[in-house]
């Protein structure tokens, strides 16, 4: 759980993923399309990946992945992502990381 | 209303009736009612005009007989008695006949009934029929519960959205309160809600049934992403039936549009990739003796994979309705916009039928 909240914090936009899992490419993709530089920390090849994976599921997530914090704060799966971006929410938060091109 | 009813309903009106099959079928059942006089009870009981005249002979026959002797008077009993069969045979061919004329105009009802039934079921079914044949798809035989409980499910959702619709747009006509619109709004949302909660238990049972849309019909289909509408399709349709906007509606609007267009490119890139590793992992090793178990369990998993994706798409949907509704939109254009929504699906359905029963012959 540490490791986790230790990784989120202070980096902007962190995503916590798997490279097998195609819904966490979705949401990557996603980040890219609104210019935000997205810190993608994949679980399968962390030695402490299975550990981190219960932390995150024992937050009230049915699945661990994907898990995105902004500035330290966990706002939630895909399901939260999507919401807040259609609620106009997501812009705002991401605001102070994106890369200008 | 069939003619053979018109005829009947009219006629009973003229107390004439009209020679049809009716009768012949009538008097099949008229033969057998053991009245002693059955050649006089069969024109009795099809003609009412016939039996008044028959009552009135009867009462005048009474006035005359007095004036006749003895032997006349029991000559006269006989015809009396002979004329009072008569009428009890005619009164009870009469209540037979009414009662059989009610039974033909229920089974009318039931047959039509069972005719809109098989229609609907035709529209909604008939695909499944197809997709379901073993050989086609490859499938163990079994049809799924799941399946065939969402089948049911799905055709009465379709019947309410329909009432609810029409419900709604008369509400509207009749300029109810904006507090009576937002009651029957939100049970119009409410019932989308119901879609993708049944959509979501189907996709768990067989997650290729619902990606297929099979459910769908053909029209429909065209405009299948992801086992259902895009959002931003339905916002297309949407938008156009909700002036006059607002400056500011306008703009959240245009940002839902953007929004829901990013998310759904998103979603369609996570799918592509995952057609992508899918591919690969069964492609891998074709020609070896190689991992064939193990690249199967990998490729599995992978198909668990688009259940979430469907859920995810009706997620997409149901944020978009949630958003127009309760953030953008007064309660008149969410109504409107209910009602845009239901009348297009519905328009969508039709145009599936038409084509279904236009007959497409080579020249």
């Amino acid at each position: 759980m540490e490791k986790v909240m230790r990784m989120a914090s202070g980096k902007g936009v962190v995503m916590f993923s798997k490279s097998t899992c195609c819904m966490c490419y979705a949401v990557k993709i996603l980040f890219n399309e609104l210019g935000v530089n997205l810190l993608v920390h994949e679980l399968d090849h962390d030695p402490e990946g299975r550990e981190m994976e219960r932390a995150i599921m024992r937050m009230g997530y049915s699945t661990a992945v994907p898990a995105v914090f902004i500035a330290g704060k966990l706002v939630g799966s895909t399901n939260e992502v999507m919401a807040l971006h259609l609620s106009g929410g997501l812009v705002p938060l991401i605001k102070p990381y994106r890369v200008m091109s | 209303m069939s003619s053979q009813s018109t005829r009947v309903a009219a006629s009973r009106m003229m107390g004439i009736y009209e020679p049809s099959h009716l009768i012949s079928m009538w008097g099949e059942s008229v033969k057998g009612n053991g009245s002693p006089n059955t050649g006089v009870s069969t024109i009795v009981g099809v003609d009412s005009e016939l039996d008044k005249k028959l009552e009135e002979t009867s009462n005048g026959a009474l006035a005359p007989s007095k004036k006749y002797n003895k032997e006349a008077s029991t000559l006269s009993n006989k015809v009396l008695r002979r004329l009072a069969q008569n009428r009890e045979a005619a009164r009870k061919s009469r209540l037979r006949k009414k009662a059989y004329v009610q039974q033909l105009e229920s089974s009318r009802l039931k047959l039509s009934q069972l005719e809109q039934e098989l229609e609907h079921t035709r529209q909604q079914g008939v695909y499944v029929s197809g997709a379901y044949d073993t050989s086609h798809l490859g499938l163990s035989g079994s049809v799924d519960s799941g399946v065939v409980t969402f089948e049911m499910e799905y055709g009465r959702w379709v019947e309410e959205q329909m009432r609810q619709t029409c419900e709604l747009r008369t509400a509207l006509q009749a300029h109810v309160t904006d507090m009576e619109l937002q009651i029957l709004v939100r049970s119009g949302m409410n019932h989308y809600f119901d879609l993708f909660r049944m959509k979501a238990a189907a996709a768990k049972a067989d997650v290729f049934y619902i990606m297929s849309g099979l459910w769908k019909t053909p029209v429909e289909r065209l405009f299948l992403w992801i086992g259902g509408f895009r959002p931003s399709d339905l916002l297309k349709v949407l938008v156009p039936q909700l002036d006059p906007l607002t400056e500011q509606q306008f703009i959240s609007v245009y940002n839902l549009e953007q929004s829901s267009q990013q998310a759904e490119d998103a979603l369609s890139q996570g799918m592509e990739k995952l057609r992508m590793t899918l591919s690969e992992t069964l492609a891998a090793d074709l020609l070896g003796a190689g991992s064939y178990a193990s690249q199967m369990a990998t490729a599995m998993e992978k198909l668990d994979a688009i259940v979430s994706f469907v859920n995810q798409a009706d997620h997409l949907c149901q944020q978009t309705l949630i958003q127009m509704v309760a953030r953008i939109l007064t309660t008149r254009q969410a109504a409107r916009g209910l009602v845009a929504l239901g009348e297009y699906f519905h328009r969508l359905r039709s145009l599936s039928s038409l084509w279904a029963d236009c007959p497409r012959e080579p020249v």
